[in-house]
């Protein structure tokens, strides 16, 4: 009679994570693998275009996608002191048993902590409110450069995305010198003699506000901009014709068909600033904790790479919404161009 | 009502640019100053721009930084150029859902998440099958390009979409081979928008602290991480005359594309 295979311990970690990583995976890509594979061997799909697609695709899924299974499973593990500093979910017992550990500690850590609660909402809030300004300020410069001169519309751009290609964080940096006690705002305000004493603008929502307001605007105008410029301008002649004033024409036109625009332009901002890292940080101070910072102090100092990945399960459930509604606007907007041709 | 309207408009769009561009002004000026407080005007000075180009340690991350910057502007132009191709031409076909999701979300996913979830990738593939030995420029670069790939396919697919198909078809219909209708023909006509794809790669990975902070290895500090830990411990010259030699750099370079394009068009009306 042959023992039951029994394996060797010190294989413990490896093989079963492959299987359960793999098996999630077939099953999300599955589909589409398999449509492709059957497709190439009855000579429905070329395998020119077979390659085109497959390069991309597995570049994407594999250092974009998996990465995101690789965090839910260790987000259901336990800290401990080694390397790598987590315990497997699944193990081999003496008896050649495979026994699943799954640990909901961090995830009830994260439910229970008012400090990870408080760093969400606050997150939410301040995107929302730099969304809400950025739009206020983003559309009418938007549509500004779509009513200007043509002459001048490529130079109006260009204005815009000149700041996007030097260094974002020297560009957040250039605001400490402004905000500070004794920096450029408060000297100004001083001199002009609205204020005596310096205004303590730094590490403040306010900040925090300004600096993301400054970093994603150009995202809000372009997207903006593109469905602006796009629209045709007869439908505006004619209510003018039938006596429509511009104000109405504006509100039952012009925004309307400007929404996919909208929506495109405050999902770009709104989501990366609510996982801002480097604005918060620089900017803000103890009361505008933003769950970004959550997210990179608990890796980088308390060094505790399941809570961190808890966090990052539980921000990316919340940007689940905002992301497929930007999925959405993207969508539409590419079948508008493609109408268009 | 008319005048009003466009004076509102004219002081939005003032009010916008002067708060784009004050920030980078304001540095560009106190790199000149003389005194340690950046906020304290001491008279024109231009040790800072001397100190800089000795240190060390800011020289070698900005090398280390431009190496990566290269590759992955490259290697984000060939991937962005096959995902456009896709989402441009092949139509519906299925699991374009599952492409363009893929393709999408980088554009928007916060840095935090990228970078923590390619660590916990790296850790895993290091502990299964031993690859990659240590971490430093190959993660990095392979970091990078996952995410400016997004970026790299917007503008390839937004250029294939305006171009006129029927070159494309007539060169097919001749019997010409997909492949190389696709280099003598389509590529020619997209090249502003691979060149556009190459210097947003390029200037994506040139900026990055937070992907680049958690894929990184000891001894392989890129010029944002630099930066990074010399701003934490307060406002410093030096930074102020980098940036203006940064600036500087993507001014010319812009002002120098700008031209080329514009000449290019011009000829192409004479024409």
């Amino acid at each position: 009679m042959m023992p039951p295979p029994v394996p060797p311990s010190s294989m413990s970690s490896g093989p079963p994570s492959i299987t359960f990583i793999g098996t999630i995976w077939r099953w999300l890509l599955g589909f589409t693998v398999v449509a492709r594979v059957r497709g190439l061997a009855m000579g429905t799909v070329s395998w020119g275009r077979a390659m085109v697609t497959a390069v991309p695709f597995l570049w994407l899924a594999l250092f974009f996608g998996l990465p995101f299974l690789v965090v839910l499973k260790i987000s259901f593990s336990e800290a401990v002191i080694a390397q790598p500093p987590y315990t497997p979910l699944l193990t081999w017992a003496d008896d050649g048993i495979m026994v699943l550990r799954v640990n909901f500690q961090n995830y009830l850590l994260l439910v229970q902590d008012s400090l990870y609660w408080m760093a969400y909402l606050n997150s939410v809030r301040l995107a929302a409110m730099a969304t809400a300004i950025c739009l206020l300020l983003g559309y009418p410069m938007a549509y500004a450069i779509a009513k200007a001169k043509a002459s001048f519309r490529v130079p109006l751009l260009m204005l815009i995305i000149l700041p996007f290609w030097t260094s974002f964080l020297i560009r957040v940096y250039a605001w400490i010198g402004i905000l500070k006690n004794n920096g450029l705002l408060n000297n100004l305000l001083i001199w002009l003699g609205v204020i005596d004493q310096p205004l303590p603008f730094m590490h403040t929502d306010f900040s925090v506000l300004v600096g993301i307001v400054y970093s994603y605007l150009p995202f809000m105008v372009l997207p903006l901009f593109a469905t602006l410029s796009r629209m045709d301008e007869s439908l505006l002649e004619a209510a003018a014709d039938l006596g429509c004033r511009p104000g109405k024409a504006f509100l039952s036109i012009t925004l309307p068909l400007s929404m996919s625009g909208v929506v495109a332009g405050s999902m770009l901002v709104f989501i990366p600033a609510v996982g801002e890292f480097v604005i918060p940080d620089l900017l803000g101070g103890p009361n505008t904790l933003m769950i970004g910072k959550v997210l990179w102090t608990e890796f980088f100092s308390n060094k505790d790479w399941p809570v961190a990945s808890a966090v990052a399960v539980a921000t990316l459930l919340l940007l689940v919404v905002p992301l497929v509604w930007f999925q959405k606007a993207q969508e539409e907007s590419t079948k508008k161009v493609e109408e268009l041709v | 009502m008319r005048r009003w309207r466009s004076f509102a408009l004219f002081t939005v769009l003032a009010f916008g640019y002067a708060f784009l561009y004050v920030p980078i002004l304001s540095l560009i000026v106190y790199s000149f100053n003389e005194s340690r407080l950046v906020t304290v005007w001491a008279g024109f000075s231009t040790k800072w721009y001397g100190v800089l180009l000795e240190n060390d340690q800011i020289l070698s991350a900005a090398w280390l930084s431009l190496k990566i910057a290269v590759m992955n502007a490259c290697g984000a132009v060939v991937l962005g150029a096959l995902a456009g191709l896709v989402l441009a031409r092949f139509g519906r076909f299925r699991g374009r859902t599952a492409f363009t999701t893929l393709i999408t979300a980088p554009l928007v996913m916060p840095e935090v998440i990228i970078g923590l979830s390619l660590l916990m990738l790296f850790v895993a593939l290091q502990n299964l099958i031993g690859w990659p030995e240590t971490r430093g420029m190959t993660t990095i670069t392979i970091a990078h390009l996952t995410f400016s790939t997004a970026y790299v396919t917007v503008v390839i697919q937004s250029r294939l979409s305006q171009m006129d198909v029927s070159i494309e078809e007539a060169a097919l219909d001749l019997g010409a081979k997909p492949a190389k209708v696709f280099f003598v023909i389509t590529v020619p006509v997209i090249a502003p928008a691979l060149v556009a794809g190459w210097l947003l790669a390029f200037t994506l990975s040139l900026d990055d602290l937070v992907i680049a902070s958690f894929v990184s290895g000891p001894g392989a500090s890129t010029l944002p991480m630099v930066v990074y830990s010399s701003v934490r411990l307060g406002v410093s010259p030096q930074i102020n005359a980098l940036a203006t030699i940064i600036v500087c750099i993507v001014t010319v370079a812009i002002l120098i594309a700008g031209f080329i394009m514009h000449r290019q068009e011009k000829q192409r009306l004479d024409a």
